[in-house]
């Protein structure tokens, strides 16, 4: 049905493994808060500023912008579907928001409206071109990555558009009691919200039918076109919501803003547990990759490292976080029969 | 359907010259004999590179970390031959090709030994590299003046007429067009692109091509390195950007099935040229190159649905059908 993930051979449904997979992701989880607490011991061994609560605090208005991507996206790869074309779409809303202000002088709010729904309006045409030209979402994606970006870059050139009210930059710059950053908040809420949908309600248990088994879901009555169409939507809706965030609080549109940051979603929801192969995942998990993620961040950023550096750590991070469970799933049994005999 | 393929390519490469007529008109300057050499050497880079990923794409795969491969690789060899002017150039090309092949080899350890989604393993090694220039670079520039001499003026001799960065392109085309049609490697990697299961029951090697074909890929984009490098004398971070859009982009256009399976090396050698030709006609009509990427884009996204529509699928399949047939019911 979806041409998303490789042939791969999946895990036979049958209830021992089911079982199986659910203590995995209950260690899964364990293991995060593992590394989140590892990241917190080397930041503060390779800092002195790092256990600060002001600097972590403030480190978090830089990853909850990406940390609440992680949470869509995540659900479009449980799906077993893929979006690439987010920081894309930060790059395109950013720049209508740059427009709006610019050209209408447009307040904070309907900026903010501008931002979201040209998030929305690119996710829906994501979606569009998946669910309903039935093309395959990775090259959907890949050729929106590029046409988003684009555009965003062929319509400011050289220049960069910084005019923006005061308003509108309060939201990414200033604090929830002068400590406490607002889009982290934002994040904080969003993730318990799509945790209770996500594992109590029926869309949720309808998009985890949908990435176990498409043809399985459609027979039971899911309109799973349908549900692919609102998460691409929802996708974009997110990623518009980041852009409203980012370039509230860069106070800037460039044409190169949110760069890269697909990678960095994608490491978060690969390393919050959720498989590549669809079904499997959790909303607890991604949270907490997106904590160790962004943290681990701050570690590297107080050491002086040098941000083009810091993408070596985020590709490695991501390459390793989908090769260790491999790895283990493929040679450690065959250690341990060893062992026993 | 050979047919349909053929006439595919032939569509292409009427349309290309018919682009390049179009760019004569509008602006005679560009079809000077010395314009169209210049033409033909800068494109030259593109269709190679589409060419490794044409083979990716082929499998099913796609690699998103040719352009960061081209760029380390590019950055790597031009570090060296500053240090050590003096050594033969055959040295420079060869050196590419040594580390591009690793880098594929690593790519195809991810992909065929551990069955990681290929466009996962190829995003994260693409920033990976991406980095690492920095790493190995410390964010300083190599320019024109600290290339050996021979670096940059053995690839512009011309032969024939042509450069030879273009002879280049011709030799890894023709033999890229030997394995892909006469080989049983190259004939195999279209039956594990239509349909792997059946290739492996069919006795191929799947794992072993797999990992053979991004180490192709890999081995490719090194060479391209040496040859972006030399062309444009000059390795910093942001070398070839995005590039890699811009391959799937030719890959698509030539006819290549995004699906795996369908597709020629001669189709993605046209496609290389005619989107190639057309990045170079924006700035002659007056359109900022700065545009460029947002045309990549669309092309992709309407080549890929023309692609799809015009070809019927190659094996039928029943579920689908059934379901429909089942919801009707």
């Amino acid at each position: 049905m979806t041409m998303t993930v490789s042939s791969n051979n999946r895990p036979s449904l049958d209830a021992p493994s089911t079982i199986s997979a659910g203590s995995m992701l209950k260690s899964r989880e364990i293991v995060l808060i593992g590394l989140l607490i590892l990241v917190f011991v080397g930041g503060d061994l390779s800092s002195p500023w790092f256990l600060d609560i002001y600097n972590l605090l403030d480190s978090t208005a830089i990853f909850s912008e990406i940390a609440m991507m992680a949470l869509s996206t995540a659900l479009v790869i449980i799906c077993r579907d893929i979006d690439i074309s987010m920081a894309s779409v930060m790059a395109l809303s950013s720049l209508m928001m740059g427009l709006a202000s610019q050209s209408l002088g447009l307040g904070a709010l309907p900026l903010c409206l501008v931002g979201l729904l040209t998030g929305a309006a690119c996710g829906f045409f994501n979606g569009f071109l998946v669910t309903r030209l039935k093309m395959p979402a990775i090259v959907v994606t890949i050729g929106t990555m590029s046409l988003f970006r684009g555009v965003a870059a062929g319509v400011l050139g050289n220049e960069k558009i910084a005019h923006y009210p005061d308003a509108f930059a309060a939201i990414g710059q200033s604090y929830f009691m002068d400590m406490v950053p607002y889009s982290f908040i934002t994040f904080v809420l969003l993730s318990i919200v799509f945790i209770i949908v996500i594992h109590y309600t029926t869309i949720g248990r309808s998009i985890f039918a949908l990435g176990n088994n498409p043809e399985g879901a459609l027979f039971s009555g899911i309109r799973t076109d349908r549900l692919r169409f609102i998460l691409f939507t929802l996708n974009g809706l997110m990623a518009g919501l980041a852009a409203v965030f980012l370039t509230s609080r860069l106070g800037s549109t460039r044409p190169d803003i949110a760069n890269g940051l697909e990678m960095e979603v994608i490491t978060i929801v690969v390393l919050g547990g959720v498989s590549l192969n669809g079904g499997k995942g959790t909303i607890s998990g991604v949270f907490i990759a997106a904590l160790v993620i962004g943290f681990l961040r701050l570690a590297i950023t107080l050491n002086n490292v040098p941000g083009n550096i810091l993408i070596v750590f985020t590709g490695t991070l991501l390459v390793v976080s989908v090769a260790l469970p491999i790895i283990g799933q493929k040679y450690l049994p065959r250690l341990s029969k060893k062992k026993s005999e | 359907m050979v047919k349909a393929l053929k006439s595919r390519e032939a569509l292409l490469a009427a349309s290309w010259i018919a682009l390049i007529v179009i760019a004569g008109i509008v602006t005679p300057n560009f079809v000077t004999v010395q314009a169209l050499r210049d033409l033909l050497t800068d494109l030259s880079i593109l269709m190679v590179l589409a060419l490794a990923q044409m083979i990716v794409i082929l499998i099913r795969g796609i690699d998103l970390s040719v352009a960061a491969n081209l760029a380390f690789t590019g950055m790597m060899v031009a570090l060296i031959a500053v240090a050590n002017p003096g050594l033969p150039t055959i040295v420079w090309p060869v050196l590419c090709i040594i580390i591009g092949t690793f880098i594929g080899m690593f790519n195809g350890l991810l992909v065929a030994e551990l069955k990681i989604p290929p466009i996962v393993v190829t995003l994260g090694t693409m920033s990976v590299w991406r980095g690492m220039i920095f790493v190995v670079s410390g964010g300083a520039w190599v320019v024109q003046h600290q290339f050996p001499e021979g670096y940059l003026s053995v690839p512009r001799t011309p032969i024939l007429g042509l450069t030879l960065f273009f002879w280049i392109g011709l030799i890894v085309t023709f033999g890229m067009w030997l394995m892909t049609t006469q080989t049983r490697f190259g004939r195999e990697l279209y039956g594990m692109g239509g349909n792997p299961r059946a290739a492996e029951y069919a006795g191929v090697r799947v794992k072993h091509h797999e990992f053979w074909v991004y180490t192709i890929t890999g081995a490719l984009s090194g060479l391209c390195g040496w040859l972006w490098t030399s062309r444009y004398a000059m390795a910093n971070t942001d070398v070839a950007l995005g590039f890699e859009l811009q391959t799937v982009a030719a890959c698509v256009i030539g006819g290549v099935a995004i699906s795996g399976g369908a597709g020629t090396i001669i189709g993605a050698v046209f496609g290389a040229l005619f989107l190639g030709t057309l990045y170079n006609i924006l700035p002659v009509i007056g359109v900022s190159q700065f545009w460029q990427q947002a045309l990549s884009g669309a092309i992709i996204l309407i080549a890929v649905y023309f692609n799809m529509i015009s070809r019927k699928p190659p094996v039928r399949r029943i579920l689908p059908q059934a379901a429909s047939q089942g919801v009707q019911e």
